[in-house]
C-alpha cells in the first residue's frame, strides 16, 4: 500500500467535506441546490489571487477577506434573484444557479483565460515536509486537512449547539411559526446563503496553492461533490462531513489499487448506495 | 412544419440545418421527460453521447449502414436509460436531477478511458455510408432529407406518445403523483418507460449527429451538453410541442454565429438561463401560446 496517495485522498476529502457542507447548509434553509457552488469556490480562489497580486494582501488576509467578499456577493444574489423563487418548484432554483454558474465561469474565462494562475502557499506552511512516520506530507496539505476539519466541526457546533442554530433548524421545520416569534426569517435565509457561499470561498482559498487557480476548477469538482451529497444524504451536517472525508479516502485508496477507476469510484459507490438506501447513508427518507 | 423542413435547405446551409435538427430531436426527447412527466434529468448527455459514439464506431469500424448504426445508438441509449432510470427514479425532485447528473459523469469517465472512443481525440472522420446499402449519403442534400425524415419520425413519435392514454397518465403523474398512485397506477413503472423512451430517442439523435457532423467526441457526453439541452427546452418552452425545436434552433444558431466571441457564448447562455427562470418561465413558445390563447 502506498500511504502518500491515501493521505492525499484525505486532502481531496477535505474539499469534498467543505463543499458538501456548504451545499447542505444552503439546502437546509433555502431548499435550493446551489449549482453555483463550484463557481463560488473558484471565485474564492481567484479573489485570494487578486488580493495578493493587486492589493498585496497575503494568504492569511485572503483566508478571512475572500470568504467575506464572496459571501457579500452571495447576499446580493440571494436578495436579487434566488429569493424570488421560493414559492416555485425546487427545480427552478437549480436552473437559476446553473445559469449563474455559467455566467461567473464565463466572465472569469474572459478576464483571465483558461490556463491556471500560480498561487504560492504562505511561507510558514511551505518549507520542509512533515514526517508522519510512514510518509512525508507537505506542510500545506496537512494544514488543509486540519483547517477543513476544524471548520466542519465549528459549523456543526454552531448549527447543533447554539441559539442561532436552533432558530435555523426551527425555521427549516416551520418558517411561519419562527417568524411569528419575531425572528426575521428572510434575513436569516439571506445570511445562511451567504454563509454557505463563504464556506465555498474558504475552500477556494485553501485550494488555491494546491490546484492552479483557473476558471474551470470548480465546475468539475462540484459534480463529484453532488455525488458525495447524494451518498451522504442531504440534511445531515455531520453526514456530509463524514461522507466527504470518507469518500476522499476511498478515492485515494482506489488510486493505489486500481488507478483507472479512481475517477469513477465515487459514482459507482453512489449507485450501490442508492440501490440499498435511496435516501443516502445519513439521510431521512 | 413539413413545409418548413422542405423549404429551409434552399435558404440555409444544409450542414447547419442537419445539426440543428439533431439537437432539436435531442431536445424533444428531453422535453418528453421534463415537460410531461416533470422529471429534470440533468444527465441526458450520457444517452446522446453514447448514441453518438456507438453509431460512429458502428459505421466506421464495423461498416454497418448508417440507419442501422443510428438505431444501434438509440438501442444503447435506451439500455443505458433503463439502468440509470431504474436507479434514479427511486428519488424525486432535486435528488433525481443530481443522481442523473452524477451517473452521466460516470459515462463521461468511461468514454474518456475506453479504447474505442479514442479518448481526447474522439472518433474522427466518420463516413456517412450508404443508406440501406444503396443510397449514397455523401451529398449534403441527400443526407439532409434523411436527417429531416428521421427528425420528423422522432418528433411525431414523441407527439403520438404525449397524446396517447399513456401520455395522459404521464401528465397526471406530473400534476399529482400521489393521486395517480392512489388510483392504482404503478407510477414508477410509467416513469421508467418514459425515461427509457426519452433516452432511446436521445441516443438516436446522438447517432444522427455523429453521422452528419462526422465526429463523436467527449463534448457529446460532457455534462455541459446536458446543460445545453436543458437550456434549449427551457428557452423554447417546457411541455410545449414546438418549444424544444425553437429552443434548439436558437441555441445552435447562437453557437454557430457567435462562435468568434469565445467565452461570451457561455455568458449569454447563462444570462438566458437566468432570464428564463426569473422572467419568462413558459419559454418563447409557451408565452406565445399564452398570448395567442392556443396550445402549441
Amino acid at each position: 500500500m502506498s500511504a502518500p496517495q491515501i493521505v492525499l485522498g484525505l486532502v481531496n476529502g477535505a474539499f469534498y467535506a467543505l463543499l458538501s457542507l456548504g451545499l447542505a447548509v444552503i439546502f437546509g434553509m433555502l431548499n435550493v441546490i446551489n449549482f453555483a457552488h463550484g463557481a463560488q469556490f473558484m471565485m474564492g480562489a481567484f479573489v485570494a489571487w487578486m488580493l495578493l497580486n493587486w492589493a498585496g494582501i497575503p494568504y492569511w488576509g485572503a483566508l478571512v477577506l475572500s470568504p467575506l467578499i464572496v459571501g457579500a456577493f452571495g447576499v446580493v444574489l440571494e436578495r436579487a434573484m434566488i429569493s424570488r423563487l421560493y414559492k416555485l418548484d425546487h427545480l427552478y432554483g437549480l436552473l437559476l444557479t446553473f445559469g449563474l454558474a455559467l455566467i461567473i465561469e464565463g466572465l472569469f474565462r474572459n478576464g483571465f483565460g483558461s490556463s491556471g494562475l500560480p498561487y504560492a502557499p504562505p511561507e510558514a506552511l511551505s518549507g520542509m515536509p512533515v514526517d508522519l512516520g510512514f510518509m512525508m506530507l507537505p506542510k500545506y496539505r496537512l494544514w488543509v486537512v486540519v483547517a477543513a476539519f476544524v471548520v466542519c466541526i465549528a459549523t456543526w457546533l454552531v448549527i447543533e449547539k447554539t441559539r442561532l442554530g436552533a432558530y435555523l433548524r426551527a425555521a427549516t421545520e416551520n418558517a411561519p411559526l419562527v417568524q411569528a416569534f419575531g425572528v426575521n426569517v428572510p434575513r436569516m435565509v439571506t445570511l445562511t446563503y451567504a454563509a454557505g457561499v463563504a464556506l465555498a470561498a474558504l475552500a477556494g482559498v485553501l485550494a488555491a496553492p494546491i490546484y492552479s487557480v483557473n476558471p474551470g476548477m470548480g465546475s468539475n469538482f462540484i459534480i463529484t461533490v453532488f455525488a458525495v451529497v447524494v451518498i451522504g444524504g442531504m440534511g445531515s451536517i455531520l453526514g456530509s462531513v463524514i461522507t466527504g472525508f470518507g469518500l476522499g479516502l476511498v478515492e485515494g485508496v482506489t488510486k493505489v489499487v486500481y488507478p483507472e477507476a479512481s475517477a469513477t469510484v465515487i459514482f459507482v459507490i453512489m449507485a450501490i448506495v442508492l440501490l440499498a438506501r435511496p435516501a443516502g447513508l445519513f439521510g431521512r427518507a | 412544419m413539413i413545409g418548413a423542413l422542405i423549404a429551409c435547405p434552399f435558404f440555409l446551409y444544409p450542414q447547419f440545418l442537419m445539426k440543428l435538427l439533431c439537437f432539436a430531436l435531442f431536445a424533444c426527447a428531453f422535453n418528453l421527460l421534463i415537460g410531461y412527466v416533470g422529471l429534470l434529468s440533468f444527465g441526458h448527455a450520457a444517452y446522446f453521447g453514447m448514441g453518438s459514439y456507438i453509431a460512429a464506431h458502428a459505421v466506421k469500424v464495423w461498416g454497418l449502414t448508417p440507419e442501422l448504426s443510428i438505431l444501434l445508438g438509440g438501442a444503447v441509449g435506451a439500455v443505458l436509460g433503463l439502468v440509470f432510470g431504474w436507479i434514479a427514479i427511486r428519488r424525486a425532485g432535486i435528488y433525481f436531477a443530481m443522481i442523473t447528473l452524477a451517473l452521466a459523469q460516470m459515462v463521461y469517465f468511461f468514454c474518456l478511458q475506453a479504447p474505442f472512443t479514442h479518448g481526447e481525440d474522439g472518433i474522427q472522420s466518420v463516413p456517412r455510408g450508404m443508406l440501406f446499402g444503396v443510397i449514397d449519403l455523401r451529398a449534403d442534400m441527400t443526407l439532409y432529407w434523411f436527417v429531416a425524415a428521421l427528425f420528423l419520425a422522432g418528433f411525431l413519435l414523441v407527439q403520438r406518445v404525449i397524446r396517447s392514454p399513456f401520455g395522459q397518465l404521464l401528465t397526471a403523474i406530473r400534476e399529482n403523483e400521489a393521486r395517480a398512485t392512489s388510483l392504482g397506477y404503478r407510477v414508477d413503472d410509467y416513469k421508467l418507460v418514459a425515461f427509457v423512451l426519452s433516452a432511446g430517442i436521445a441516443g438516436v439523435a446522438g447517432g444522427a449527429k455523429a453521422i452528419t457532423v462526422g465526429i463523436a467526441t467527449l463534448t457529446d457526453v460532457h455534462w455541459s451538453m446536458s446543460g445545453e439541452v436543458v437550456l434549449m427546452t427551457l428557452l423554447g418552452g417546457l411541455g410545449t410541442l414546438f418549444g424544444p425545436v425553437v429552443g434548439a434552433g436558437i441555441v445552435v444558431s447562437m453557437q454557430t454565429y457567435l462562435a468568434p466571441f469565445g467565452a461570451w457564448v457561455t455568458i449569454i447562455q447563462g444570462v438566458i438561463f437566468v432570464l428564463c427562470v426569473l422572467a419568462f418561465r413558459a419559454g418563447i413558445v409557451g408565452e406565445l401560446g399564452r398570448l395567442l390563447r392556443v396550445k402549441l
